[in-house]
């Protein structure tokens, strides 16, 4: 079969099983969109922004746990989407990002709407290409594909040149199955031996702790670490991105661990004598300082990723393989062996850990007539029954969200973690509602965040994309105002947010449905409302206390044992303290 | 600690800029680099001079070897290695005394001057990065036109090699 570039490309996403992509089309891409006018297999949702383009293919592949493509135009169009695309590599989520490019023969000209794609994406990508022969295209798409999926995940962009797509130049096609590089050999087993160390050496904690992130959700082994934990009965903590791997609901989950995790968590991370991680990083979120981190602990750390093994933690036994594969062998070992867990050791441990979780460290209190954060994401949940697919931006939203809202199934919580993205929230849900039209897709934002993206709101309309958007409207960017309050004297600057839109008005305006709450007792009836309205787009703008703040926290230069709890917890403290039952 | 970092990478468009970018991005420390293609017109062979400690060498091996385009690494510190730098200077050479001291000077260090102006000799020297160093420092100072230096290579000593 003769195709031109464009029909290249169109045909190859075919092939691939590409059913939808994000994009919007400019003078670079004109003839892949012409292609793609011409067919009905690969549907293309027109976003506003490209930013919009890029987190909504995230958040897509997020969900779906499949690659997701989107189409820019050079220049501004590719400049647009690097904040998504940096997004996606920071959580290791496989994009296939095309950019188009000037034709070839005026590149390094500085032609109309020219940039250098491959050089400005370059720092935050997986790899990228610039397509320069046409007879090459569809190999590099194939290997696009084979490189943003294998190994650690993460997005690749095609930069294609003008020339390359003209629709009069055509040439043989055939799908390219199958791709070999000699210099990318993502396959990693982690080695029988090292696991069978970590085996012995976990068999024989008296204070194991199990520590996993966004790892074993990308690599599909929720299965997998459920039976491991079952199995052994270890407590277990999750990051951030690694929420809902094992059930939020399920009791040996002992909660979030890091900046704004459990104190039973962190101190849990303290005490423990092994530290199982699987499938996470050690990010500087959820280690504190470093030189204070899990001072007597044996570490095992099981990562895809050579490099994010000892990066800023040593340890003891690195194990290099998917996790899914890691879990697999360790679960055949731990059936074969006959060492078993020190159960008296860990009945004491779990003691221990019962007793820091009596301190409730999520406790808030509620006032009347004013709308507390966290109770607006409790009723979330209830109304949803905890099943539904929460994305989230960035702030105080983003914490209240994920320590109030425990997800039981893997996928279903989509936040930028690691590059900490404002705007993710809404395309991101756009993508996932693509994907899963059925389910409930609610976004969790907050009156800062949700501007950065809100144009999005349209391609909603135009697609039938019914989100919902809990907006937790505190006329401030909150985290911005409590780290200003916490560490620099209440000195608020630059983050009261004082001639907002009327949000009810501005959803209206773009087709939705707007709801505004104020009062705690109207909450309940409102998130009801909203969800109940299956067929439309739902703005729900709740006004929250002012001046919440997030806890338990832990400050910069700070330890695991080393949180600050809530005012309201200091005051239970002191009581029981005064009363002699706390020592 | 200071280390050769010896590379085998795909001659492409891009490799040398995503090498350096990672060393920038992650602020490594950078002595120099060398590249230039191979026997095998599709790969591109390079050494890096880094210095660091333990942990940030491993660190800089792994995500070099995490790039796409690297097809293969070795540090060859590791190893028993032979190291060479190569250097031309321009030194000033005005009169009898000053142009038979700087050739004095050169026959020493086994340097050679491969061109001559009548106030000028351009002066060819290979060897480690300190025996180029000395060289410099004893010309005088003032007698030094100009100078470039190659950057180190390396290679491991024996059968053992950084080949595909």
């Amino acid at each position: 079969m003769e195709l031109s570039g464009s029909e290249i490309i169109i045909q190859f996403l075919k092939d691939e099983g590409v059913k939808h992509i994000f994009g919007y089309p400019g003078g670079a891409v004109l003839h892949i969109y012409d292609a793609l006018q011409k067919q009905t297999d690969v549907e293309h949702i027109l976003v506003r922004h490209e930013q919009g383009a890029s987190h909504a293919a995230d958040g897509y592949a997020r969900a779906t746990g499949k690659p997701c493509v989107c189409l820019v135009t050079s220049g501004p169009g590719a400049t647009n989407a690097i904040t998504g695309i940096a997004t996606a590599y920071m959580d290791s989520i496989p994009l296939v990002v095309i950019t188009g490019q000037v034709p070839s023969h005026v590149i390094g000209q500085d032609a109309f709407q020219e940039v250098d794609a491959v050089g400005i994406s370059r720092p935050c990508v997986k790899h990228n290409f610039l397509v320069k022969d046409l007879s090459k295209l569809a190999e590099t798409l194939k290997k696009a594909f084979y490189v943003a999926t294998t190994g650690r995940p993460g997005p690749v962009v095609v930069d294609i040149p003008k020339d390359i797509t003209a629709p009069h130049i055509k040439i043989p096609y055939e799908y390219p199955a199958k791709v070999e590089m000699r210099s990318y050999n993502p396959n990693f087993k982690g080695h029988p031996r090292q696991i069978k160390r970590a085996v012995e050496l976990m068999l024989g904690a008296k204070r194991p702790m199990v520590y996993t992130g966004g790892g074993v959700i990308m690599d599909d082994a929720s299965q997998e670490l459920r039976d491991f934990v079952h199995k052994l009965g270890f407590p277990i903590t999750q990051t951030l991105m690694g929420l809902g791997a094992f059930p939020g609901t399920d009791p040996q989950f002992i909660g979030m661990l890091g900046m704004h995790g459990t104190y039973e968590a962190n101190m849990a991370m303290h005490e423990c004598d092994v530290l199982i991680c699987i499938g996470a990083r050690f990010d500087d979120r959820i280690t504190g300082v470093t030189s204070k981190f899990c001072p007597y602990a044996q570490i095992i750390h099981v990562d895809i990723d050579p490099a994010s093994i000892s990066k800023t933690i040593n340890a003891d036994i690195p194990i290099v393989g998917g996790a899914k594969q890691v879990l697999t062998e360790m679960l055949k070992q731990l059936e074969k062996t006959e060492v078993q867990v020190d159960q008296a050791a860990l009945e004491s441990w779990w003691n221990t850990i019962k007793s820091w979780q009596s301190q409730d460290s999520f406790a808030y209190a509620k006032k009347d007539g004013v709308i507390q954060p966290q109770e607006a994401v409790e009723e979330l949940y209830k109304v949803t029954k905890g099943d539904a697919y929460i994305t989230s931006d960035v702030g105080q939203h983003q914490m209240y969200a994920a320590q109030f809202y425990p997800f039981d199934e893997p996928r279903r919580w989509i936040n930028s973690g690691g590059l900490g993205t404002m705007g993710f929230g809404l395309p991101a849900a756009m993508g996932i509602k693509l994907a899963f039209p059925d389910k409930d897709v609610a976004c969790v934002t907050g009156e800062g965040s949700i501007q950065m993206c809100i144009q999005e709101l349209s391609t909603c309309l135009q697609y039938g994309l019914h989100v919902k958007i809990i907006n937790l409207n505190n006329r401030y960017l909150g985290m911005v105002r409590q780290w200003q309050e916490f560490f620099y004297e209440k000195r608020y600057s630059h983050v009261y947010m004082d001639s907002l839109p009327d949000f009810v008005k501005l959803a209206e305006a773009y087709g939705h449905v707007g709801i505004r709450v104020d009062d705690p007792n109207d909450l309940h009836d409102a998130m009801v409302e909203a969800f109940k309205l299956k067929d439309r787009t739902v703005f729900l703008d709740i006004i929250t206390d002012q001046e919440a703040n997030v806890y338990p926290m832990i400050s910069a230069g700070k330890a695991h044992n080393e949180m600050d709890i809530s005012p309201l917890q200091q005051a239970k403290q002191a009581l029981l303290k005064s009363k002699g039952e706390l020592v | 600690m200071r280390h050769i970092i010896s590379l085998l990478v795909e001659n492409e468009a891009g490799a040398l800029s995503r090498i350096s970018g990672l060393f920038s991005a992650r602020g490594y420390n950078i002595e120099s680099l060398t590249v230039a293609t191979t026997e095998d017109q599709t790969l591109s062979r390079m050494t890096i001079i880094t210095t660091g400690s333990d942990r940030i060498i491993e660190q800089i091996t792994k995500q070099l070897n995490k790039l796409v385009d690297v097809v293969k690494l070795q540090d060859i510190t590791e190893g028993n290695f032979i190291e060479r730098e190569m250097m031309f200077v321009k030194v000033k050479a005005e009169g009898d005394t000053q142009r038979g001291e700087v050739k004095r000077l050169s026959d020493i260090f086994r340097a050679r001057i491969i061109d001559v102006t009548d106030t000028t000799f351009c002066i060819e020297l290979t060897g480690s990065g300190s025996k180029l160093d000395a060289y410099i420092k004893s010309m005088h100072e003032n007698n030094i036109v100009e100078v470039v230096r190659s950057g180190s290579m390396g290679i491991l000593r024996g059968e053992k090699a950084l080949t595909l």
